[in-house]
């Protein structure tokens, strides 16, 4: 079983985001970038299928030289090759031109099992999956917390909780399927690993190898226009409830949110 | 900009879902600021004598699409049905909720269409002429604004909770068409082949109007009941920090912050959570936050609106106490 992940880098979720002075972009100086948490869960499960079904797990990134750290992550946890797509005139691109490189690299590629995170926590538009599923074809299934290849290999069933239940999906394959958390406990890199990666191959290709256009990514390419970028909006400032006792807090707590909040 | 709204109802078990009429209702509003018409469409199976309510809500006009494979929500089969009705236009705005499904559907509709697509937003405004439509990024650390250059459509998933829902006008009518559509079982290659029921009674995180959270203060899982009991008695949902999930107290679906729910509810009580900047992300919007905790330098007091400084463990037992003389 061929199983491809699709990685991205982004910033640590315990990084402060402050808007650039353009008020386009973000400040990127001080930033700590990770392999995306939702991706992680992906590259598990890819590796937890292949030590089943045995086959190669190769992962996939977009993006400039330093998400070659990502691809090296997920190759000493135990994937067996990388590429990365890095080109000048990826710079600013949206989803659907980020899904459309991937899957132009997919495509030459033999897999049964495409993974993806369910979102980025950089962007949270979570359309990547969706839509290289769509650019190759095939089914998708989001939000996966369970995944069961079945045993002919032809289908996998996928466990995908929606509001109030869990609906179980069966899928044929080739399919893509978008990881959330609760998927699995992704391991970590042990010494050695990180040192078996260091020899696996990474390759690194650009648009025109993949022959697409420079015209078909970057900012020019959007089809969101970024207008400005703002700090989450300011809340006023709230108030801190005297009182003698934690009942007599708890009392006045009560009255407020029943007769100034009018929430209970 | 000549183009309609189209709004995407959701349905579940064949009764329409609250966020609905929450979409029906913002894509009115945005209907009348560009002087066009709103449409609504539904997919299901047996629908078509309930879509004439989305009239009383605004829609000009209702679209049903009916099939048995439209029962429930698959992916293949509502893109390819949706694509096709909306191929009688050219351009326009399609509105759908931020649900689980309309995330999903989002996605696959906008690589299906190549249009651009607004995820999870919280405000949508008409700026000369154009739509124009406001969401969170990095999980409600920064707000985007954005236009859609490219024209054609413009897809957009509306955070629920956030769009006021229309007065009903029980007067409104409109017409209500069968679409013209066809679905091949070929393309369908996702069933849906069981549904497991969560706790009965349980209230998804997303949709709560009100919730009580507990972090690392809890101590453990059996402490949760105090949460319960509360939540219970306000009918709220029960959610929690990563820490509490990390420790294995909760299950992960309960989860609020970056890597985990982003909620938006009337009510959040947060009891024995610090306010980790990925949690503060994921209920920041928030109406009302009450922070219960007994580290006075805790970061969550800086964005509650009221902040009761004590220990959780006295406070919220009391708390359910008041409430329960008040109700």
């Amino acid at each position: 079983m061929n199983i491809i992940v699709c990685l991205k880098q982004v910033p640590d979720t315990e990084s402060r985001i402050k808007v650039a002075a353009d008020k386009k972009s973000i400040v990127t100086d001080d930033l700590k970038w990770v392999m995306n948490p939702y991706d992680e869960f992906g590259v598990e499960e890819a590796l937890r299928l292949k030590e089943k079904f045995g086959g190669e797990v190769t992962v996939v990134g977009v993006g400039p030289k330093r998400v070659t750290e990502a691809i090296r992550t997920a190759l000493a946890m135990g994937a067996d090759k990388g590429i990365l797509v890095n080109d000048e005139a990826i710079a600013g691109s949206d989803s659907l031109a980020v899904a459309r490189i991937l899957a132009s690299v997919i495509k030459n590629l033999d897999f049964d099992l495409i993974f993806t995170g369910q979102r980025g926590v950089d962007d949270d538009l979570g359309v990547v999956g969706a839509a290289v599923a769509e650019f190759l074809g095939i089914p998708q299934v989001s939000l996966a917390v369970k995944v069961e290849v079945v045993e002919d290999a032809k289908s996998v069933r996928v466990h995908r909780p929606v509001e109030g239940c869990t609906l179980v999906l069966e899928a044929e394959l080739p399919a893509l399927i978008t990881a959330q958390k609760g998927l699995n406990e992704p391991r970590y890199a042990s010494l050695p690993g990180i040192m078996k990666a260091k020899k696996k191959p990474l390759e690194e290709k650009n648009l025109a190898d993949l022959g697409l256009d420079a015209e078909t990514a970057g900012e020019g390419a959007r089809k969101l226009k970024v207008l400005e970028l703002t700090p989450p909006p300011e809340r006023a400032p709230g108030r801190i409830i005297e009182g003698e006792s934690a009942r007599e807090k708890a009392a006045e707590l009560a009255r407020l949110l029943h007769e100034e909040a009018k929430v209970i | 900009m000549a183009q309609g709204v189209w709004t995407i109802a959701e349905q579940r078990d064949g009764e329409f879902r609250k966020i609905t009429f929450e979409v029906v209702s913002e894509g009115r509003r945005l209907a009348d600021a560009l002087g066009v018409e709103l449409t609504a469409i539904v997919l299901g199976a047996g629908m078509k004598d309930k879509a004439a309510v989305l009239a009383q809500y605004g829609a000009d006009r209702v679209i049903v699409a009916d099939d048995p494979r439209l029962e429930t929500y698959t992916t293949d089969a509502y893109t390819s049905v949706l694509s096709q009705i909306l191929s009688a236009a050219e351009q326009g705005v399609v509105l759908m909720g931020a649900s689980v499904q309309g995330k999903d559907l989002a996605g696959r509709l906008s690589a299906r269409l190549e249009a651009g697509m607004a995820q999870d937003c919280t405000a949508f405004s008409i700026e000369d002429g154009e739509f124009v439509a406001v969401r969170p990024i990095y999980a409600g650390k920064a707000y985007v604004k954005l236009g859609f250059p490219a024209g054609g459509f413009r897809i957009a998933t509306a955070r629920p909770n956030v769009m006021s829902i229309a007065e009903l006008d029980a007067g409104r009518s409109c017409e209500v068409v069968d679409a013209e559509f066809k679905l091949d079982d070929a393309e369908l290659k996702t069933r849906v082949v069981e549904v497991l029921a969560d706790e009965s009674g349980k209230i998804d995180l997303t949709e709560a109007d009100k919730i009580v959270s507990g972090g690392r203060g809890m101590k453990g899982p059996e402490n949760y009941a105090i949460l319960e009991e509360l939540a219970a008695l306000i009918g709220a949902a029960v959610g929690a920090s990563r820490s509490a999930v990390d420790a294995g107290w909760r299950p992960h679906a309960d989860q609020v912050g970056q890597t985990g729910k982003v909620v938006s509810p009337n009510l959040y009580i947060a009891c024995g959570i610090s306010g980790a900047i990925q949690h503060l992300a994921g209920m920041g919007t928030s109406k009302y936050i009450v922070a219960i905790n007994k580290d006075p330098d805790a970061p969550i007091f800086q964005r509650a609106d009221y902040g009761v400084v004590a220990d959780l463990f006295d406070v919220v037992p009391a708390l359910t106490e008041e409430v329960k003389k008040i109700l």
